[in-house]
Order: structure tokens, then C-alpha cells, then sequence
């Protein structure tokens, strides 16, 4: 089954003619992906060859989703456009968007965001600035590679692009339900919660890895999240243990998150909820192997 | 981006808000210049992005001219926590009455535009929420609503701020509201907002924020970035489009995705304290879609570096295929060479994913001494940091 994504959902690409969308559908339909076409206003009405799939380009999220039943996008427009392109996407009513886009100006996250919020967040958003998600064998929405592991019942979510890709790979022997990017951008539209409670929920997910990175209070928040509602087990990975301090945050930061947003102490607030937490990649896998090979 | 505090001032003056009339000196002539434009007494504020400047001897008080140039050719050129003053701001002094806190930011965890507003201003913020946080509002702002006259005036209720201000301070958070998205600034902070004894509201500091995902909104903010005080590799890489920033180890670091590049300095820091301590010597990101090119840069960056001893390249090949990887490190070495740079320090090649075993094969095949490959992430950084520790 698992979360969000199945080989069932119907994907349409925002800016499927564009460079790096076109790229990317490609790929998305290679790794078995139902994509059923593509949004570009001065392109509606025809269509695009991938390698024989001939895929109709419509004039908006409304028309694509009326035509084919899509119910997830994934918007590869430039950071210009994005605001305008989630906006469309909410308006529409689609059940998924993927924001890949790298670049947003927070200010413009901030006002999709408090869009979608006053919507009642009918539209779930994962990123931006994300590789996207997969549920391997199944479907795959966005730009994460298809072919490191095939599926199994590991949960994977994280801020990180590469990260993941490393994490997938050190655990190809058990497979993942779902991995999902959410991106490391200030403002996101899916977040560690988020994702935990779907894979607790998911009954095709025994364990969930979590990939943190310094800055925020994110995964503070998600190890008292877990405290209260994971029962699954968790193994987590913080990237930034010896990162120099950052560009320093105003006062006014500090007193938000109520934490530095260190490498330090994101593992200590998940180690004391019961959070196994791997000093390197390769160390955080081997904890989640301990843990599946026992079950 | 964080800004200066004139920078901050000079924003804050372009949007209509109360400042103090001043001007920025890089020497005490363009000091003398200022304080004889503003006439009477002036005080005299080094200009560093670092707080406790004050205590440290950078704000003096000086009356006329003479006495401006002697007091900026005190603090141009002092070390206050590291950071070497290059600039002073000069401004006519304002006689205070009372202080205040006023601030908006973006709050990741509830994804939305915080209001920080406190009576109790002047001080450390962070203390005086700790201590009594009934003294600090804290407001959500919508970012579609924004901050009108009465979101700003339902603030400084809530704050208690005395009624015969509250007006002014109406006025001044919804400018300061329209400054802060209208600049793309994720924090401005005023500390103090200060009333002067005849009553009138005033901005005595400016923290600001910008946005640098806002760029292409903002040509002219390329202007307030300060060349004199970026490290000369970063500025070298930023000229080629890298993502570099410069530590201060031995170990070269090349990789592609930020949280891989920052796994691998905790990787190799932890390698490093089994070799002598060594440490990263920076972070550079090539980026997802990493070409041979790229990578020549990135190389030619990296082993500039006179405190590199050694050099970690780690690629995970997701979009990127790993024999451009391979053949980017091979054609980058050759081209060093051509350029008479030919390359000294040993590279430990760490290369996984799409594409690897043709990847390893180019490199092998490559025979160039300096190149090792190690395929574990972990063993690669236990080789690289045992290079450095042996080259120190």
C-alpha cells in the first residue's frame, strides 16, 4: 500500500515541457510511474513523445485532473513561477503536489502555505527543494532514482537529496515502502510528523528511518511526536555533528525553536524518546538491520 | 543573508521609517565628513556582524569632528570576537527615554511570520522571555493577511505599550511589516525601539535578515554583499557557481547533495580524531547533476588550498552517473596539468550508485598515482584522513 503514492495514483507533470521536467518524466515513466500528461498553458492541446508513451500537455491543473483523473502533480517549474504553480495545484483540488523546484523564495512557501491551510489542506504538499517520493516497485513522483532498491517495509523520510539516495542504497538488501524527500527548506509542506504518523499508520511499514539535518527544531519536535503516537520502531541520522555554527539567527530565533538546532541536540532529544540514532550512514543502516532481522 | 547594521538603518530609512540621520566610514576623512555633515555630538558604532560590540570597546561617544576621526581611528581596524572592524557608522545621538523589542520572523515550526513585540526592550530578549515571558507577545502573522492597521494594532495592545506611543508604534509595524516583505527579509529586529524624551519613536538598532532565494525579486541586493570580508576561495567558487565554504582542516571535501557533502565532514572528523586530529578543510557541494567540468573546478578550488593535505571525493552517483564522475576527476587531473598546476595531493575516491563499477573501472584504468579508491564511504574517510595526518 504504502503512504501517499501507490502504483495506482495518476501523476501529471508541471512544467513536463521544460528541460529538467521533460528529463524526469522520462525517468518517472521508465521506473513504471503512471504519468498521464502534462500542464504548460501555451502548449495545450498537444502532445509529447517519451519513447513511444505520447503524453497530452494541458492548459491548466483543473483540465489535466477533469481529462485524466490525476490525483498527484509534481512541479518542476522555475522558483519564479512556483507560488503560482502550487496555487493552481490547491485551487484544482489535487490530492498530492510535489515541489521540486529548488530556489523558493520563503516568502512565497510562507503565502502557498497559508493558502493552502486556509483551504483546510485538502492538498498535500511535499517540498520544495525535494527530491519527491517513491514507493518503490510501485510509483515515483519526482527525481529520486528508481533503481537503488526495490520495495520491502522500511519507511524512509528526510530532509536530504543525496542522503536518502545513500540510505536506500545501505538498506537495498530489505527494501522501503515508501521514501519520501520533504526537503530542508525553512518552510515545508510535509514534515517529519507528518510522515511518521503515515507510516505508523501504514500497515505495509514495520520501521521508519528519519534523516534530520542541523538548523530548526524539527526533529525535536518529531522525537516528542514519537513519544506519543510511534509505536513502530525508529532509527534516526543527523547530518552537521561538526558543522561550524551557521550564519547566526537574530535573538528572536533562538527564542522560537527554543534550541541552537544542533547536530547534538537533535540526537539527544530522540535518543531519550527511545530513537536509536547512527553516528554515520553506514552505522544508522546497521541499526535498522538489527532491527528487521529480529522480526 | 544577515546585513550590517547601517545596511539595516539605510533599508529602514528607504521604507519610511524613523531612524537616526547618519552615515557609514570605511576611514576616519569619511568620518570627518559625517560628523561634520550632522554637526553637534555623534556616537561612533563599529560595524560587525557579531553582538557584545559595545562591552568590547566598538560605540564611543564623540563631540565635533576632531574628536569623531580620533574615535574611528580607534575602532577601524579593532578585533572585536575575531571579526576585524572595516567600517564604522556615525549618527547624531538621541536622548532616550524609554526601550522597547519589536521584531518579525519567520517560524519554521508553525510555518508562518512570527511578531516578537516586548515593552521590555534594550536588553537580552532571550532573558526576558525566559524569565518573564508574560512580557513578550508573540503573534503569528498570515503571510496573505499581512500586518494592517488593526493586525498591528491588536499587537501593541496585547504588548502593552503605553497609550500615548501607540499610535507611532502602530504606524511603524505596519511600515515595518511592508519592509519586510517587500525586501524578502526572513528577521527584521529592532532592539531598541526607543521613544526620545520629547516623545517621539524611534529605530535605534536594525537586524535584518534577506532572503537570498529572492534574489532574482532583488538586483540590488547583489550590492549589500560585503566582497571585503568573503574568505578569496569562496569568492573564487562562487564566480564558478559552487557551493564552497571554507573550514579550517586538512581534508579536502567534494561531494554532490548538501546533507551527503555535510555526512561526510562529520564522517572524516570522526576519522580524523583516530589520525591526529586532522579535520575537514571544507565543504563543496557540486550539486546533483555533477558534470566533468563541474567536478575540474571543484578540484581546482579544493586543492588551492594550501592546508589541504588531502583530498575526499564522495559521490553518490542518483541522477549523476558515476563514470562522468570518474571521468571528470581523470580529465580534471589532465587539465590541471595542462594549466601547470600539476596536482600533488592524494584523492581518496569514494564512488556509489548509478553507474559505479563503469566508474571504478575509468579510474582504475586510469593508473594516475594520487588517485585511491576506497568504495565504503566510512573506509574512504579513514584513508583520506590518515593522508592528511601523514602529509601535515
Amino acid at each position: 500500500m504504502a503512504i501517499w503514492l501507490t502504483k495506482d495514483s495518476k501523476v501529471i507533470v508541471q512544467g513536463m515541457t521544460g528541460s529538467e521536467g521533460s528529463k524526469h518524466t522520462r525517468r518517472m515513466l521508465a521506473a513504471g510511474t503512471n504519468v498521464v500528461g502534462g500542464v504548460n498553458p501555451r502548449k495545450a492541446g498537444t502532445t509529447v513523445d517519451f519513447d513511444g508513451t505520447e503524453l497530452p500537455v494541458f492548459a491548466s491543473v483543473a483540465d489535466a485532473m477533469k481529462d485524466t483523473g490525476a490525483d498527484v502533480t509534481v512541479i518542476f517549474v522555475p522558483p519564479q513561477f512556483t507560488k503560482a504553480a502550487v496555487v493552481e495545484a490547491i485551487d484544482a483540488g489535487i490530492d498530492l503536489a510535489v515541489v521540486i523546484t529548488e530556489g523558493v523564495p520563503v516568502h512565497d512557501t510562507a503565502a502557498f502555505w497559508a493558502y493552502n491551510r486556509a483551504q483546510g489542506e485538502r492538498t498535500r504538499i511535499i517540498g520544495p527543494n525535494c527530491p519527491g517520493i517513491a514507493s518503490p516497485g510501485a510509483s515515483n513522483a519526482g527525481i529520486i532514482p528508481a533503481d537503488i532498491t526495490g520495495s520491502g517495509r522500511i519507511g524512509l523520510v528526510s530532509k536530504s537529496g543525496t542522503l536518502t539516495y545513500q540510505m536506500m542504497y545501505e538498506l537495498r538488501d530489505i527494501g522501503f515502502s515508501t521514501c519520501v524527500g520533504i526537503g530542508g527548506d525553512p518552510i515545508i509542506g510535509t514534515t517529519h510528523i507528518d510522515a511518521l504518523a503515515a507510516f505508523e499508520a501504514d500497515p505495509e511499514t514495520d520501521a521508519i528511518v528519519m534523516i534530520g539535518e542541523i538548523g530548526g527544531d524539527a526533529e525535536e519536535r518529531a522525537a516528542e511526536f514519537i513519544k506519543a503516537n510511534v509505536t513502530k520502531p525508529v532509527v534516526g541520522y543527523i547530518a552537521g555533528f561538526t558543522a561550524p555554527p551557521g550564519k547566526t539567527m537574530g535573538h528572536a530565533g533562538a527564542i522560537i525553536s527554543g534550541s541552537a538546532g544542533t547536530a547534538d541536540a537533535k540526537k539527544a532529544a530522540l535518543e531519550a524518546v527511545g530513537v536509536k540514532v547512527g553516528k554515520t550512514p553506514t552505522e544508522t543502516a546497521n541499526l535498522m538491520r538489527e532491527i528487521m532481522s529480529g522480526r | 543573508m544577515d546585513l550590517y547594521e547601517y545596511q539595516g538603518r539605510d533599508l529602514f530609512e528607504r521604507h519610511g521609517l524613523p531612524v537616526l540621520a547618519g552615515g557609514v566610514a570605511t576611514t576616519p576623512e569619511e568620518a570627518r565628513a559625517i560628523a561634520e555633515r550632522l554637526g553637534g555630538r555623534v556616537v561612533v558604532k563599529a560595524q560587525v556582524k557579531v553582538g557584545g560590540r559595545g562591552k568590547a570597546g566598538g560605540v564611543k561617544l564623540a563631540e565635533g569632528a576632531e574628536e569623531t576621526v580620533a574615535r574611528a581611528t580607534d575602532i577601524l581596524g579593532m578585533d572585536i570576537k575575531g571579526h576585524t572592524v572595516h567600517k564604522v557608522m556615525i549618527t547624531v545621538t538621541a536622548d532616550v527615554a524609554e526601550e522597547y523589542y519589536f521584531s518579525y520572523l519567520l517560524d519554521r515550526a508553525n510555518r508562518t511570520f512570527l511578531c516578537i513585540a516586548s515593552v521590555a526592550g534594550g536588553m537580552d530578549i532571550e532573558q526576558v522571555a525566559a524569565e518573564t515571558p508574560e512580557r513578550v507577545v508573540k503573534a503569528p502573522i498570515d503571510a496573505n493577511t499581512g500586518v494592517d492597521e488593526a493586525k498591528a494594532r491588536e499587537i501593541v495592545t496585547a504588548a502593552g505599550f503605553p497609550a500615548e506611543i501607540a499610535d507611532q508604534v502602530v504606524e511603524v509595524a505596519v511600515k515595518l511589516w511592508q519592509a519586510f516583505v517587500a525586501e524578502d527579509a526572513t528577521l527584521v529586529e529592532v532592539n531598541p525601539l526607543a521613544t526620545t524624551k520629547d516623545g517621539k519613536l524611534l529605530l535605534l538598532d536594525a537586524k535584518v535578515t534577506l532572503d537570498e532565494n529572492a534574489g532574482f525579486r532583488h538586483p540590488d541586493h547583489e550590492a549589500l554583499v560585503d566582497q571585503a570580508s568573503v574568505d578569496p576561495l569562496e569568492q573564487a567558487a562562487k564566480a564558478k557557481d559552487l557551493n564552497y565554504v571554507k573550514l579550517d582542516g586538512e581534508v579536502g571535501i567534494i561531494g554532490n547533495g548538501a546533507g551527503l557533502v555535510m555526512s561526510t565532514l562529520d564522517v572524516v572528523a570522526y576519522a580524523g580524531e583516530r589520525h591526529g586530529g586532522v579535520k575537514p578543510a571544507n565543504f563543496l557541494d557540486i550539486g546533483g547533476g555533477a558534470s566533468a567540468e563541474v567536478m575540474a573546478n571543484g578540484l581546482e578550488i579544493v586543492l588551492s588550498d594550501p592546508s589541504v593535505k588531502s583530498v575526499f571525493v564522495n559521490v553518490f552517483g542518483g541522477i549523476t552517473a558515476c563514470d562522468a564522475v570518474a571521468n571528470g576527476i581523470v580529465q580534471a587531473l589532465a587539465l590541471l596539468e595542462q594549466r601547470g598546476e600539476k596536482a600533488t595531493k592524494p584523492l581518496v575516491v569514494r564512488l556509489d550508485g548509478n553507474n559505479a563499477e563503469a566508474g571504478r573501472a575509468i579510474l582504475d584504468g586510469a593508473a594516475n598515482p594520487l588517485i585511491q579508491r576506497v568504495d565504503t564511504m566510512d573506509g574512504a574517510a579513514e584513508r583520506a584522513a590518515e593522508l592528511a595526518a601523514a602529509g601535515v
